[in-house]
């Protein structure tokens, strides 16, 4: 077994992870913690919805039900991104060039690097919200599909339509795949052939007996984890059709613990699955070979997230469990 | 697993008082902590952290049914809501004068993550004492409202004649006979008669309704029950009724029966609501199943139908079956005849 260093905040963990080395923990009521050597507790937010890294690994980037979009860095120092009043802003991803992308009900909004803001207003809500590889795009997750719209240019979106509410979306390293998670048990996904209309062949990924909320990339791309059955589901990504045809496999099957959340390793096929029974395991994809890193917990794993070196896991619950695994 | 959240869903068309009510349950000191998602933060006049508003947004769920449709909105306000659950004791619902009540209702049955969190306590219409009839006439929101309520608020009593009140409930107990009315002023009611009620509870159904399973009398006098507040002086000249006052399409249908044979109605309940679930707003029943020592109780929204056994029936009470149900274009013949065949 693995050594946990174990926290309890008494609070659901939105997120836990690292921010540069240090862990961090970022909590519902709007308190974030980073553990040094002096510990740090900041409370940036009243009530905090979303957070997530930025992509150099050293700000952590948090929206809250008091409209704020912030930027943490290691000393715990606070940069306001936006203020969107009392709109609850629950989207938010990160992307190259220090790019924050943020949605709150039907607009959505993207800052660059220099703070220059541009908004985006849909007819229905945004509920999921990615980068593209580069940057250029932001990809927005709605009703009935996906609109991916140019971060620097004034130009049209291309649409993305499939029936249905998406409720999250992420776009595949080689920037080939959009893959959305959806209000029913399913997850949908796109071939981007040509990027710039859109055109490209659909992907069903079913049977999942829960909705699916959690999704991660392997390294460079090779598989998609995903949350929502009493396994990972792992699809595989590697051929020009993406899974199409194919099965997935299912990786760390419990019986009638459901996998709560996926986040795959930064450089080894390898996949931690949390449960709703607290556990964490990890699986090496191809061999499905798995070390059981957390035995058991008092509620559901809601967030994983490796270290920039594939060393430390950190884990956080819905009731407020937390802790660094070293593995 | 901690206890499901008591959700009371707020209905009401403009103007019938359900932002008075609202700021009522917010002001008075009951000792509870209401989360309460709103349509528009608007004239609420009290400033607190747990009133969010929420555009209303109906998801027709992909399974070709078009009458399963949820709130998205609610879903994730109520998602985010759940992340401090500790803050508050139950979550009220309001809803936009021209709301369906359904989807709302639907979401708290369809959606596995809702339903794990919170369950749906009651769903309450505010009704205009003085407009209703006018609204009636132009507003089927109003109609489909009234006729989904558990309960109703019959507010702004104090400006309608005796005369004009009866005829007013009067056409509401034709569009839902089995819901509790309350007359109000200035939506002015002791909070306990309307929160935590579980209308939708399987074990407490129909448990405000102690006529529910009483004999029909010969004439469709609709007993007078459930906290109307009429004393003995009470001179309404309308307690009876047997026409619509409008021509309204939502009717209701009561069914009556003896012992039933368990497979037959269950085919036949799922086969009705599957056909006629659009039509269907509401239903709910109480059935005695042959051979079966419990009580089944049973309701439903649309297509969406649930049932349990309830408790074991007492020595003294009449096996009897007997279903509701509210809706538009009820084909009453066919419901008497096709419920009648599944007598065991």
């Amino acid at each position: 077994m693995p050594e946990i260093n174990n926290s309890n905040f008494e609070v659901f963990v939105e997120y836990a992870g690292f921010l540069g080395d240090l862990p961090i923990f970022a909590l519902a009521d709007g308190t974030v913690q980073i553990l040094a050597t002096d510990n740090i507790s900041i409370m940036p937010h009243n009530g905090l919805l979303s957070a997530c890294l930025s992509l150099d690994g050293n700000k952590l980037i948090t929206g809250g039900e008091d409209g704020l979009v912030l930027a943490i860095n290691p000393h715990g120092e606070i940069h306001q991104i936006a203020d969107l009043g009392d709109q609850w802003v629950d989207k938010i991803a990160a992307g190259p060039q220090g790019l924050v992308g943020f949605a709150s009900g039907r607009s959505a909004f993207v800052v660059d690097g220099n703070s220059e803001q541009k908004g985006f207003t849909h007819a229905r809500t945004i509920e999921g919200i990615c980068f593209a590889p580069k940057g250029k795009r932001m990809a927005l997750a709605r009703y009935n599909g996906v609109s991916l719209h140019w971060t620097g240019l004034d130009a049209a979106p291309v649409e993305l339509e499939w029936a249905g509410s998406h409720t999250g979306v992420t776009i595949s390293p080689n920037g080939k795949f959009i893959v959305t998670t959806m209000q029913e048990n399913a997850l949908h996904g796109w071939r981007l052939d040509n990027p710039a209309t859109g055109d490209g062949k659909h992907m069903r990924m079913t049977g999942y007996p829960t909705k699916v909320k959690s999704i991660s990339w392997s390294a460079k791309g090779k598989w998609l984890a995903s949350s929502g059955a009493p396994a990972a589901i792992v699809w595989p990504f590697t051929s020009k059709d993406g899974p199409m045809g194919k099965t997935p496999k299912e990786l760390g099957s419990m019986g009638d613990n459901l996998v709560t959340v996926v986040c795959c390793h930064p450089s080894q096929q390898v996949v931690a699955i949390g449960y709703d029974n607290g556990m964490v395991l990890a699986v090496r994809i191809d061999d499905e070979k798995e070390a059981v890193l957390r035995k058991t917990g008092k509620a559901p794993v809601n967030s994983l997230n490796w270290d920039k070196k594939g060393v430390r896991l950190a884990f956080g619950s819905e009731e407020g469990e937390a802790g660094v695994i070293e593995i | 697993m901690t206890q499901p959240i008591p959700v009371t869903v707020l209905t009401g068309y403009l103007g019938s008082g359900k932002t008075t009510l609202l700021n009522r349950i917010l002001s008075q000191s009951h000792g509870k902590k209401y989360a309460v998602i709103v349509n528009e933060f608007g004239e609420i006049g009290i400033d607190n952290d747990l009133i969010v508003s929420s555009d209303e947004e109906i998801y027709e769920m992909n399974n070709g049914c078009v009458c399963c449709t949820v709130r998205g909105d609610l879903i994730r306000v109520i998602s985010n809501l759940m992340k401090r659950r500790g803050r508050f004791d139950a979550i009220i619902v309001e809803t936009t004068g021209l709301a369906d009540p359904a989807p709302v209702a639907q979401t708290f049955f369809m959606d596995d993550d809702v339903r794990a969190w919170a369950k749906l306590d009651a769903v309450i219409a505010l009704v205009d004492a003085k407009h209703l009839m006018l609204r009636l006439k132009d507003a089927p929101e109003a109609e489909d409202q009234i006729a989904f309520a558990d309960v109703i608020l019959l507010n702004k009593i104090d400006l309608v004649s005796d005369d004009e009140r009866g005829k007013v409930e009067a056409a509401i107990r034709v569009l839902n006979p089995h819901a509790v009315i309350y007359p109000t002023k200035q939506a002015d009611i002791d909070l306990g008669l309307i929160l935590d009620r579980g209308a939708f509870d399987l074990d407490r159904i129909l448990a405000d309704d102690p006529k529910f399973l009483e004999p029909e009398s010969d004439h469709h006098h609709h007993e007078h029950n459930h906290g109307h507040d009429c004393g003995p002086d009470c001179d309404h000249p309308d307690h009876e009724y047997t026409t619509s006052p409008h021509d309204s399409e939502i009717t209701s249908v009561s069914l009556r029966g003896t012992e039933m044979n368990s497979d037959m109605f269950f085919q036949w309940i799922n086969k009705i609501t599957q056909i006629d679930g659009p039509d269907i707003l509401r239903l709910k029943g109480i059935i005695a199943f042959a051979d079966d020592p419990d009580r089944y109780v049973v309701q439903g929204i649309h297509m969406i139908v649930e049932g349990d056994h309830q408790r074991p029936w007492k020595d003294n009470e009449k096996r009897e079956s007997r279903l509701v149900f509210i809706g538009r274009n009820l084909d009453h013949e066919k419901l008497t005849r096709t419920f009648a065949a599944c007598h065991a």
